[in-house]
C-alpha cells in the first residue's frame, strides 16, 4: 500500500498497532482541512506491526495526550520534504482536558465547567490520578 | 496564602509546630482568647455535619473571632445553582478564612483555587477530613508522649475508612511504626495502601481477630461499619456486629493502651468501655477543637 510523501507536516511514527485510531480521535485530526492518513498494522522490522499517522500540515501538536496513549511514539517533523526534526515524546507529568474522570462522586461530575486535570502518580506503572478526587485514571 | 486539603500536605516539622501550639493553647488559654479578634471564619458546610462544624465554630469563638456561613446547601446559594469556585469568590469579600464541607470529592480543593482566602477541608465525601487527622495525631501525642515507636491497630471498616487512610498517610512519616490490621475479610485495607506500606519496609499485620493482638497495642484505632456503604442490609447487619470493644476485651490490652474513634460510633464501642481511663475518644473530640485553633492561627499567620 503506498501512501504519498508529505512536502511540509508531521508524522507520527512507532504508534503501537491498534492505538492509531484512539491518538487520531483525541488529537481531533477528523477537523483538519489537510490531508492526514493513518495506516493500520504496517509492518515494522522493530515492532512487527505498527499504525503511523501522516498529517500533511506543520499543526501544533498537544505531545501530552501523544504521550499519554503512547509514550514510545516518534514524532517527525517535516519541512520540503525531508525529516527535520525528530522528537521522541515522554510520558507528560500532568494532563489538561483529554480524559475525564469517572468517579461519580467527584466535584466534576457535577461542575461540568472544571477543567479536567489528572496528574502521574505512578510513572513506572503510568498511573494518573484525578487531581480532584485522586481516582485512578481509566 | 495557603489552603488545608490533605493531610500529606504538611511536613512532619509543620505538624509538631500544629501540635506544640495545641499543648500551648490548652496550657494557656487566656494567652489566646483575643489572637483572631476581627477575624471571621466562614463555615460552608453544604451537607450537615454538626459535630464538625460545632469543632471549628467553637475554636474560631475562643480565638476571640466570629463566625459566619451556612449548615446545609438548601440554605446556601448551591440550591441556585451557584457553583463551588464562585461561592468560593464571593465568601472570600467577607470572611478571613473558610472552613469546607462537601459532599463531592474536590470541592474544598476547588474552592481553595478560586479563593483569595485560606480554605480548610472539613471533609469531602469519603475524600479527605485532614482535621480529623490532626486531633487524632494530638490524641496520641497526648496519650502516649510521642508519634513514634508505636504498634497502631486499625478496626473495623479499613476498606472504605478515610480516617484511617488518612492517619496511615501521617504516621508512616515517623519513625518504627508497625501497623495492626483488624478486620473483616470484606471491610480490609485497600490493596495499593498495603503494597505501599510493604515497598516502604513497614511491618503489618493482618488479622481478623481483634482479641489475639489486642495485647500488642499501642494504639486501637476503632471505625464505624458505615452502612451507606452497603448494598446488602443482612451483610451490613453481619459485618456491623463483627468487632464490638467491651470491658473484656479490654483486659486484654496494655495498661497504657488509647482507644481512639472518630465517633459517632454506633455499636462497635460498649458503653461500659466509656468508664476506662484507656477509652480516650472523647478527649479527641475536645483536641480536634485544639487543633482546629492552632490550624486556624497558622494558616491566619498570626504569631
Amino acid at each position: 500500500m503506498t501512501v504519498d510523501t508529505i512536502k511540509n507536516g508531521i508524522v507520527i511514527d512507532h504508534i503501537t498497532a491498534g492505538l492509531g485510531m484512539k491518538i487520531y480521535s483525541l488529537l481531533k485530526l477528523e477537523e483538519l482541512d489537510c490531508s492526514v492518513a493513518l495506516i493500520k498494522n504496517a509492518p515494522s522490522r522493530k515492532m512487527g506491526k505498527k499504525d503511523i499517522i501522516k498529517i500533511n500540515e506543520a499543526i501544533d501538536l498537544k505531545a501530552d495526550i501523544l504521550g499519554y496513549v503512547d509514550p514510545d511514539v516518534t514524532v517527525n517533523i517535516i519541512k520540503d520534504g525531508k525529516t527535520v526534526e525528530k522528537r521522541q515524546i515522554a510520558l507528560p507529568e500532568r494532563l489538561e482536558n483529554v480524559i475525564t474522570c469517572k468517579n461519580p462522586r467527584c466535584i466534576t461530575t457535577t461542575e461540568q465547567e472544571l477543567p479536567q486535570i489528572f496528574k502521574l502518580t505512578d510513572k513506572e506503572n503510568r498511573i494518573y490520578r484525578c487531581i480532584y478526587c485522586e481516582s485512578k485514571a481509566k | 496564602m495557603r489552603s488545608l486539603i490533605d493531610i500529606a500536605e504538611l511536613s512532619v516539622k509543620e505538624i509538631d509546630k500544629l501540635l506544640a501550639t495545641a499543648n500551648d493553647i490548652i496550657e494557656n488559654p487566656a494567652k489566646y482568647a483575643e489572637k483572631c479578634k476581627g477575624k471571621k471564619l466562614a463555615t460552608l458546610f453544604f451537607e450537615p455535619s454538626t459535630r464538625t462544624r460545632l469543632s471549628f465554630e467553637a475554636a474560631m469563638y475562643e480565638l476571640g473571632g466570629n463566625v459566619l456561613g451556612f449548615s446545609e446547601a438548601q440554605s446556601s446559594s448551591a440550591s441556585k445553582g451557584e457553583s463551588v469556585a464562585d461561592t468560593a469568590k464571593v465568601v472570600s469579600c467577607y470572611a478571613d478564612i473558610i472552613a469546607m464541607r462537601h459532599p463531592k470529592e474536590g470541592a474544598p480543593l476547588v474552592a481553595s483555587m478560586n479563593a483569595s482566602i485560606p480554605v480548610i477541608n472539613a471533609g469531602d465525601g469519603g475524600h479527605n477530613h485532614p482535621t480529623q487527622t490532626l486531633a487524632d495525631l494530638l490524641t496520641i501525642k497526648r496519650e502516649m508522649g510521642r508519634l513514634d515507636n508505636l504498634t497502631v491497630g486499625f478496626c473495623g471498616d479499613l476498606k472504605f475508612g478515610r480516617t484511617v487512610h488518612s492517619l496511615i498517610t501521617a504516621l508512616r512519616r515517623y519513625e518504627n511504626i508497625k501497623f495492626v490490621l483488624i478486620s473483616p475479610n470484606e471491610l480490609k485495607l485497600p490493596t495499593y495502601v498495603k503494597e505501599s506500606l510493604k515497598k516502604d519496609n513497614f511491618e503489618i499485620i493482618e488479622t481478623t481477630d481483634l482479641e489475639a493482638v489486642m495485647p500488642e497495642l499501642d494504639i486501637l484505632y476503632m471505625t464505624r461499619v458505615q452502612g451507606e456503604r452497603f448494598f446488602n442490609e443482612e451483610d451490613y447487619l453481619r459485618l456491623r456486629d463483627s468487632y464490638i470493644l467491651t470491658p473484656e476485651k479490654m483486659q486484654l490490652a496494655k495498661e497504657k493502651m488509647a482507644v481512639l474513634h472518630p465517633l459517632p460510633r454506633v455499636n462497635e464501642i460498649s458503653v461500659a468501655v466509656d468508664k476506662d481511663p484507656r477509652a480516650c475518644y472523647f478527649k479527641q473530640v475536645l483536641n480536634g477543637k485544639y487543633m482546629r485553633m492552632a490550624l486556624i492561627l497558622m494558616l491566619l499567620e498570626v504569631e
